[in-house]
């Protein structure tokens, strides 16, 4: 638990926004014109008897870091202003949704079904039914293809899924001892198995028991299985310090520039009215190299700079069949096409899902590394992306542990994570999957690429990629 | 099925594993650092030679600022020194030298001009820690197979290499006496809250390489670091002192405190060991030596103890046990055509459930049936229980625990036996259910699967002769509790294949056992040496001797249980049973003790620990036991008068040793036994035969063929051919030079 919240503490140490011009070096943006030249010579990946299904609209509220302005809400609250956001941006009748589906990690007990409840008050009509799912860090992804699912089965043509994460509050329990107590205390008839009840209370029946970002199976923090991957990759502190520092900077740039169109101002009650994320600090390379490791002591070399911080936040997307999209007048940002899901060993590739996740969906896709345009993968820690990247473009690894000819080989940086990543626009557990999709949504448009590839790696060392091709102009 | 307990544990440690493999050392320089890799894994000496070499080189060059220890063999640092080494040796004055040599060279690296940091990966024992504990700094890998320790005491020596000087001052004296006289392993994580180690490294997954060598590489840059920040002092080679620390030091300043320290220690060893090892108590000698004369001092008693615990047939006996072990290790049968994942055990009682415990964990799939529901819900929860006990003790996570669970599938029907590759049946002890058994069993099992029989007596081959497919039937007695104890007795009768036989020994070493291979034969090897053992046990009682006496009298020989203990253990009916039928194929010779003392017994309900009452009473929790005075009253009823001329104590002892050994020269003679180092092994680690001795071989080697059956002919002139020697014994006595071991 003390690591989990440890990534809070980033803020201090690392420096203000004053080393904004800095980009990292070898990772450094550069323009991405050549891009459009490509676009006319591919194909579609429209198939026959499969349903085009499109990505309508998605949008987020501002990521901010956990304990700041969205501190007193809920996590239905959010999810509210996710779906109030999507309902403005859409002006979709409330009744026409088919069905709404939200991912979300930590759940509070309240609203164990954060979706009904965010539903009901969003103002969508009481007749859409509405469930959550839960898959770590790919929670979102898992509720987009749910509807993708729905969509393609005949079920449904129009429905909502989304994303709710909130870590400023997360359930701490009584100790298990006490609440056995408690419970019992419940069917206690007599005063006197009350009073001998509460006599069995020790002092260690008060110690509380607190939730952690650390798997169940192995016992270990992410952080710490993320320092480990980063070693046996021979990933380096500065390779991850310089990754980390790029990922502020072209969220800064991203922001200053207004390139993220996916997010809506938010009036939380209150207090002000927030309308950008809060997390985006390009500090300088020096300034990171004084933090020490939070993980692994004291030689590790994952830091809370190079870290993903703890997140509020929440996401929603409108995904809908072409023929209904068309049919109601919209304008699709993209089609949602091939996805998968992979899963490894949870101790030693706990967050090697992109490298398991790409190879296999382009295959689906029929596709390569390099018919990609546009690339969004999910930043964890800087030291599991640097790692990935590493593994993808080894033969060896490949062979060896995935049974595979060959490499698939590593994204252009050039195409990589262009407006930022996790790492600093912030990582709403349940949220980010939608924030991928939507980006690679936006930036094909923007960028004028024709396919994008999410990746993402998730707790239980699962992971996920889907295939995104842009809508025709 | 036989039941005992070993107090003093002799499991198995990787001294010398790779004696043979002597590869150079080499070294390389990185000008600020310099690494030296060790290749060989034990201390010889040549290694001595050589690590004075490169260790002088690198001291000579002014530009190394620091270095690195690091062994580039994957799961081991320095196993320890190499045991040929000592036994080469003729005197203790040569082997004392050769300690004073060991001594000062790890004086030299204690007293290095740059910081020396030791990179542990793997076991680390005996001189390897030595050696590691003279670096200045140490950094291990947290991997499960990296373990500490100084398990010399169990070869019956002691760390002779400045480790009885330095472990003191390192983890104080209550640490470092816990560490030399138990010669236990200790972890990673438990090394470094003891002080033992500076730093831990987490081993890694794969990566560009496979995970192992990657680790390795990891720990030589993280080593490389403190290395370098040691010699830039950035690195701390002081540790702040915690308050407990602090005041454990204090208290420890005491010489009062120390002198009772000192008391108690040797109470308990002498206690313990009855005087019969001398190890421990030259090890204590050794340390209040160091500590209270000054270090000159402690290191040459340290050496002289070396010296004389060497020569003493005490650590021949150990040492042999321990080679004796590894060569126990092995499949001597060659690799089994199919290998078995699929295990089926008959029977969930004690002894079913045990084997399947051993066998789940190590990954095989396994079958545990029974006919009763309470029967596999008995079994299932000693399964659970085993694994839970090791959780607790957090030796495995809770999720370990249940994904090993998920191997085992209790039942009650032969569902599923269609895809066994062996069948293990531990029913009742009763020719006519094993027949039963087998054949239903033969009607769903596939042709490869091998039927093995846990039996403590009744013949494999009057099993087999049920059996369709003899040459897949086997024998596989294993000793109660299964999970404790270590020895697996193998049965091969003239059809067994040889191919059954391996198969049977593959899936014995996967379980972790110490395997010996016997010929058929009424009680095979083990029970047959028992019986004789037990049946003078039974004479002796109704001699008069009172149980607790009877058990004081062989534990003062060495036996960890003592007899009447290990009647009570092993069950009274069981023994009955044994005695019985071993009495039908054996005759007069097994007699000794009325059979009718031990019926007596089990009519009565005095089944020994299981029933709660036998020699002794057996309360819950209680750990003291009371004599049961029931059982005396039997005994008196079965009264014999005793023949003053042989019921000295220590003719009672050998009256019980003689048998026993007797039995087992015969089981030699007569190719039950296939060669003595079984036989050893065998006699110790099944039935808990003096440890201090070697088991019967060494002892009769040790003790003097013809002095034996001296002492035999008296006994025979009173009770007959019950103290015949055998023929080989008789060979032995008159011919000297004739040894069981060269």
């Amino acid at each position: 638990m003390a690591s989990m919240l440890l990534n809070s503490l980033r803020n201090c140490p690392v420096c203000p926004a004053w080393a904004v011009q800095s980009a990292a070096r070898s990772l450094s943006t550069t323009v991405q014109l050549q891009a459009q030249v490509q676009t006319k010579s591919k194909k579609t990946l429209a198939r026959p008897n499969v349903k085009n299904i499109v990505l309508v609209e998605g949008v987020r509220t501002p990521f901010l870091l956990s304990g700041t302005t969205y501190s007193d809400l809920m996590p239905h609250d959010l999810a509210r202003a996710a779906l109030q956001g999507l309902l403005h941006r859409t002006a979709i009748p409330k009744d026409v949704v088919d069905y709404i589906i939200y991912g979300t990690v930590i759940q509070e007990v309240k609203t164990s079904n954060v979706a009904r409840e965010a539903a009901l008050g969003a103002g969508f009509s009481d007749k859409i039914p509405s469930h959550t799912v839960t898959m770590a860090c790919i929670s979102s992804n898992q509720a987009m293809t749910s509807a993708v699912g729905l969509i393609a089965a005949g079920q449904c043509d129009a429905v909502v899924a989304g994303g709710v994460e909130f870590m400023s509050d997360v359930p701490i329990r009584h100790s298990r001892k006490m609440r056995k107590t408690m419970l019992s205390l419940n069917k206690a008839k007599t005063l006197g198995q009350r009073l001998s009840l509460l006599g069995s209370i020790r002092l260690a029946h008060l110690s509380p028991e607190l939730p952690a970002v650390a798997e169940f199976s192995t016992s270990e923090t992410m952080g710490h299985s993320a320092d480990r991957l980063a070693a046996a990759f021979g990933v380096s502190r500065v390779e991850q310090d310089e990754f980390a520092l790029r990922s502020h900077s072209l969220a800064k740039k991203a922001q200053d520039a207004g390139l993220l169109q996916d997010v809506i101002s938010f009036k939380v009650p209150g207090r002000d009215i927030v309308s950008q994320d809060n997390g985006i600090r390009p500090s300088s390379m020096e300034q990171m190299a004084k933090l020490k490791p939070a993980f692994i002591k004291p030689h590790g070399t994952v830091t809370a700079a190079n870290s993903s911080f703890l997140t509020d936040g929440a996401s929603a997307v409108l995904i809908m069949s072409e023929e209904k999209a068309l049919a109601m007048g919209y304008k699709p940002k993209a089609y949602l096409r091939d996805f998968v899901y992979v899963s490894q060993d949870p101790k030693d590739q706990l967050l090697l899902g992109p490298t398991y996740g790409t190879p296999k969906v382009l295959e689906r896709a029929g596709l390569t590394m390099s018919d990609i345009d546009v690339f969004e993968f999910h930043e964890a820690f800087a030291g599991q992306i640097m790692a990935n990247l590493k593994a993808m473009d080894s033969d060896w690894f490949a062979q060896t542990y995935m049974g595979r000819k060959s490499k698939v080989g590593t994204p252009p940086m050039d195409k990589f994570n262009l407006w930022g990543g996790s790492l600093s626009l912030g990582h709403p557990f349940g949220a980010t999957g939608c924030r991928l999709v939507t980006t690679v949504a936006h930036r094909l448009q923007k960028e004028g690429g024709q396919y994008g590839l999410v990746a993402a790696c998730a707790a239980g060392g699962q992971g996920h990629a889907m295939v995104i091709e842009a809508y025709p102009k | 099925s036989l039941s005992l307990s070993l107090s003093l544990s002799l499991s198995l440690f990787f001294y010398s594993a790779y004696m043979s493999e002597r590869e150079r050392l080499y070294c390389f320089c990185v000008c600020v650092c310099v690494c030296v890799c060790v290749q060989v894994n034990t201390l010889s000496v040549q290694m001595q030679a050589e690590l004075t070499e490169v260790m002088g080189e690198v001291w000579s060059n002014g530009a190394v600022k620091s270095a690195v220890f690091i062994s580039t063999k994957p799961g081991c640092f320095i196993a320890g020194a190499d045991i040929n080494m000592i036994q080469a040796c003729k005197s203790s004055e040569e082997v004392t030298s050769l300690s004073r040599e060991g001594q000062k060279m790890f004086e030299k690296i204690e007293k290095s001009p740059i910081p020396i940091v030791a990179a542990i990966n793997g076991s680390c024992l005996g001189g390897g820690l030595e050696f590691a504990i003279a670096c200045q700094y140490r950094v291990a890998t947290k991997s499960r197979k990296t373990i500490l320790g100084t398990p010399e005491v169990m070869l019956g020596l002691l760390p002779g290499a400045g480790g009885t000087q330095r472990l003191p001052k390192m983890v104080g004296l209550p640490g470092a006496f816990d560490m030399m006289l138990t010669g236990r392993n200790i972890r990673a994580d438990k090394a470094k809250k003891m002080g033992l180690v500076h730093q831990l490294v987490d081993p890694l997954g794969p990566g560009l390489k496979p995970a192992e060598e990657r680790t390795i590489e990891y720990l030589e840059e993280v080593a490389v670091g403190v290395a370098k920040g040691i010699a830039n002092k950035k690195v701390s080679l002081t540790k702040e002192k915690g308050f407990m620390q602090k005041l454990q030091d204090t208290v420890m300043g005491l010489g009062p405190v120390r002198k009772q320290i000192y008391k108690t220690v040797s109470d308990k060893v002498q206690k313990q060991t009855k005087g019969l090892y001398p190890a421990p108590v030259k090890i204590i000698e050794s340390i209040q030596a160091g500590v209270e004369q000054g270090g000159e001092a402690g290191y040459v008693a340290e050496a002289t103890n070396f010296g004389k615990l060497a020569m003493t047939s005490e650590s021949r006996a150990l040492i042999g046990l321990y080679q004796g072990q590894v060569i126990c290790k092995k499949n001597h049968y060659g690799t089994p055509e199919k290998e078995v994942k699929k295990l089926a055990i008959l029977g969930a009682g004690l002894m079913g459930a045990g084997i399947a415990q051993v066998s789940v964990d190590k990954g095989l799939t396994t079958i545990l049936k029974d006919t009763a529901v309470d029967g596999i819900s008995r079994g299932e929860q000693q399964v659970y229980k085993g694994l839970n006990d090791k959780v607790k003790k957090k030796a495995l996570t809770s999720f370990a625990r249940d994904t090993i669970l998920s191997n085992l599938s209790a039942q009650l029907d032969y569902s599923s036996f269609k895809s066994a590759d062996m069948v293990i049946e531990a029913v009742f002890e009763d020719i006519n259910i094993k027949h039963k058994v087998l054949k239903e069993v033969e009607a769903v099992i596939p042709p490869h699967c091998i039927f093995a029989s846990n039996t403590s007596a009744l013949p494999i081959k009057d099993i087999a002769a049920a059996s369709k497919r003899p040459e897949k039937v086997i024998g596989m007695h294993y000793f109660s509790p299964v999970d404790k104890m270590q020895l697996l007795e193998i049965i091969t009768t003239d059809k067994t294949s040889k191919d059954t036989t391996a198969s049977a020994v593959s899936v014995g070493l996967k379980q972790g056992k110490i395997i010996i291979v016997v010929g058929d034969g009424p009680g095979f090897y083990t029970t047959r040496c028992l019986a004789p053992m037990l049946a003078e046990a039974v004479r002796v009682l109704q001699e008069g001797v009172g149980p607790k006496r009877l058990d004081a009298l062989t534990t003062s020989f060495g036996f960890p249980v003592g007899a009447a203990t290990l009647a009570d253990e092993v069950g009274i009916d069981v023994a009955a049973h044994v005695a019985e039928d071993l009495g039908k194929a054996f005759g007069s010779r097994f007699g000794g003790g009325n059979v009718d003392v031990l019926k007596t017994m089990v009519e009565k309900g005095f089944k020994g620990r299981k029933s709660g009452k036998g020699c002794y009473i057996y309360g819950k929790g209680k750990k003291d036991k009371s004599v049961n005075p029931d059982a005396e009253e039997i005994l008196k009823k079965y009264k014999l008068a005793a023949h003053p001329a042989i019921s000295t104590d220590s003719d009672i002892q050998y009256r019980l040793v003689s048998r026993f050994v007797n039995e087992a020269v015969l089981c030699l003679q007569e190719n039950i036994l296939r060669n003595p180092v079984e036989g050893d092994i065998g006699a110790v680690f099944g039935l808990g035969f003096p440890p201090c001795l070697g088991g019967p071989f060494r002892f009769v080697d040790s003790f003097g063929a013809e002095r034996l059956v001296g002492i035999m002919k008296r006994f025979e002139d009173i009770y007959g051919n019950q103290f015949t020697p055998c023929q080989l014994l008789l060979d032995h006595a008159k011919n000297p030079s004739k040894k069981f071991h060269k």
